[in-house]
């Protein structure tokens, strides 16, 4: 017979268990929490470093116990780098690709997305499959005939071929933008349709405004993609002056490894990772959010 | 049901004065049942004429130019000259060649290590830590900075004498060789960076992954008196086969074109040929030596491993993943 004192003593007992229980969990939460922290460590230290490299000033940088907050905080590096190459120019070519690309590319993969999610067409479906299929293609395989079309049209030496093909779209955001259209209803469409309005007007003043939070972070990820580019610029530009800013800093590595500048190398690393720092701070929560959804989707 | 929202959106738009009456920009005459779809047809073809244009001029030309260029000598100036299968004999008996296969192959292993560290990471963010959002992004930031910038920050940390690997070791009293130069640790050492570059994203998608798991499993499971350890090898490393299958590709795909890192962190393919990757080799071939010919042909056989391991991949999970 369950009467209270029996009772009391039940609740008493699994209290007791649920404190144990919840003091086991915070031991190991303790434990993951400092992991965490010493593995967080490993991935920013080489970071810091860089920065830390970057003040020293030559001969410190070779200083054994290793110093990691310098005795004289030379920022002189972070001026002579403007001169020391092309990094200015270096800076705005990279902008000029990243802003005409995201924003050209941006309305014409959109554009594409809606068709592909909303309109209907005969071979829609193969449509999709094969840009899809593009992924797939390694890049080595279409790197040199592309090579050789621009070549033979004179683009080589010019931000040109970097910028023209990526003007079409974007495949990865036309999945991901479709998958997101397809969240907005027909309703809509039909509605508009049923009063006259033409499919481009429906675009511009129904679906883009609606798919706007999934577009921008689109956009940033493409235009940080852009900015990272190295293996584009390596391939068809030659010309310091013409170089997007990955190329510039490669080549102050190649430049001044030889006379052991590593501060400047540093610097020169630094000023080009800024951007895309700040960028991805500002902005964090949208950019991990949408990478999470398209790798649990895709 | 359809015909409330049907008039509640035309209120909406009507209200926002996208469409009615004399605000309309364009009044379109719709002849017949045909013409209508005919519109949508041509509104279709024409808002994926870009993407579709990009496929063919700068996929698939040059794909096909491709494959005729691997049975030809060309370098860029002159015109090709057809050579049939000269360029995969010359393949087979080059020893970089296969040396560059055999390097590749080895910067595999970094997949296992990524996914088993990134499903660790997920599983204790996936737990009520304190300052987890701030983990998240912390372990982000390498994922977004450029290829180039780190390849030449751990150009410099795996220096074998100021570097800050050897530098650490040296506190715990190891002297740490030169990591890029050394034949047996430069590989290691690459795959380590690129582990490092990448775990963020990995952890990422696991975690998103855990959290896209049904609770329900969970609980059902430990009211049956599953413990932790049989929770997590019989429900969540199942439900996870989606994200572990997508990132398995994604990294044969990616890994086996690794090619920035060799190029910017070692000369000449590193001491005897040890670092080079298959692109590496390609590369050198195309741009360096202007055979572009015989780089086609090369690259064509990386094309071809590469879809016959992602081939296999699918055999080998569609068993399971069509299961359900």
């Amino acid at each position: 017979m369950v009467n209270n004192e029996t009772k009391l003593k039940y609740t008493a007992n699994t209290n007791r268990k649920l404190a144990g229980r919840r003091k086991k969990t915070r031991i190991i939460n303790t434990i993951i929490f400092l992991a965490l922290l010493a593995g967080s460590l490993v991935m920013i230290v080489p970071l810091v470093w860089m920065v830390s490299t970057s003040v020293k000033d030559k001969m410190q940088v070779f200083a054994m116990p290793p110093v990691w907050i310098p005795t004289n905080i030379s920022w002189s590096k972070y001026s002579e780098i403007w001169e020391k190459g092309p990094l200015l120019s270096g800076i705005v070519n990279s902008l000029t690709i990243g802003v005409t690309v995201t924003v050209v590319g941006t309305f014409t993969s959109s554009l594409a997305a809606f068709a592909f999610a909303k309109l209907h067409f005969p071979h829609k479906n193969k449509l999709f499959l094969a840009l899809l299929g593009t992924m797939m293609i390694p890049f080595a395989i279409i790197m040199i005939p592309q090579f050789i079309i621009f070549s033979k049209i004179g683009w080589v030496d010019s931000l040109l071929p970097l910028i023209v093909p990526g003007l079409f779209g974007n495949v990865g955001m036309i999945f991901f933008l479709r998958q997101y259209m397809q969240g907005i209803p027909t309703e809509l469409i039909e509605a508009a349709r049923l009063d006259g309005c033409s499919f481009f007007k429906i675009f511009y003043r129904i679906i883009f405004p609606l798919a706007g939070p999934a577009i921008s972070a689109q956009i940033i990820l493409w235009f940080m993609g852009c900015w990272n580019d190295y293996l584009g610029p390596a391939v068809y530009i030659n010309t310091p002056e013409k170089m997007p800013i990955q190329l510039v800093i490669a080549s102050f590595n190649s430049t001044y490894a030889i006379q052991t500048d590593y501060p400047l190398i540093m610097a020169a690393a630094v000023v080009s990772m800024l951007p895309i720092l700040i960028v991805f701070i500002v902005f964090q929560k949208w950019i991990i959010e949408s990478v999470a959804i398209s790798g649990v989707k895709g | 049901m359809h015909e409330l929202l049907l008039t509640f959106a035309t209120k909406i738009l009507k209200s926002k004065k996208i469409i009615g009456g004399e605000n309309m920009a364009a009044k379109i005459k719709i002849k017949s049942k045909s013409d209508y779809y005919a519109r949508e047809r041509k509104a279709g073809y024409l808002f994926v004429l870009a993407p579709v244009l990009q496929f063919f001029i700068f996929a698939l030309v040059p794909l096909l130019i491709s494959l005729y260029a691997g049975f030809t000598d060309w370098s860029t100036i002159g015109k090709p000259s057809f050579t049939g299968i000269e360029n995969f004999v010359k393949m087979t008996q080059d020893p970089h060649f296969w040396k560059a296969l055999f390097n590749t192959a080895f910067m595999m292993i970094g997949i296992p290590i990524r996914l088993v560290l990134a499903l660790m990471l997920a599983l204790a963010m996936n737990r009520k830590i304190f300052g987890a959002k701030t983990f998240r992004v912390l372990y982000y930031i390498p994922v977004i900075s450029s290829i180039a910038a780190i390849s030449i920050l751990w150009r410099w940390v795996y220096n074998g004498d100021y570097g800050l690997l050897n530098q650490v070791l040296s506190i715990v009293g190891v002297k740490g060789p030169n990591w890029l130069t050394n034949e047996a640790t430069v590989k290691p050492a690459i795959i380590a960076m690129a582990v490092w570059q990448d775990l963020g994203m990995s952890m990422l998608l696991y975690l998103a992954g855990i959290q896209s798991i049904p609770k329900d499993y969970n609980e059902a499971a430990q009211i049956d008196g599953a413990n932790t350890f049989q929770i997590f090898k019989n429900i969540t490393v199942p439900m996870l086969k989606p994200v572990t299958f997508y990132m398995v590709i994604t990294g044969i795909i990616g890994g086996s074109q690794m090619f920035i890192q060799q190029n910017l962190m070692t000369d000449n393919g590193g001491t005897n040929y040890s670092a080079a990757t298959i692109v590496y080799y390609l590369w050198d071939k195309a741009f360096k030596q202007y055979q572009m010919g015989y780089a086609c042909a090369v690259g064509w056989i990386l094309a071809i491993i590469i879809f016959a391991v992602t081939y296999f991949q699918f055999k080998n999970s569609s068993n399971e993943l069509f299961e359900e």
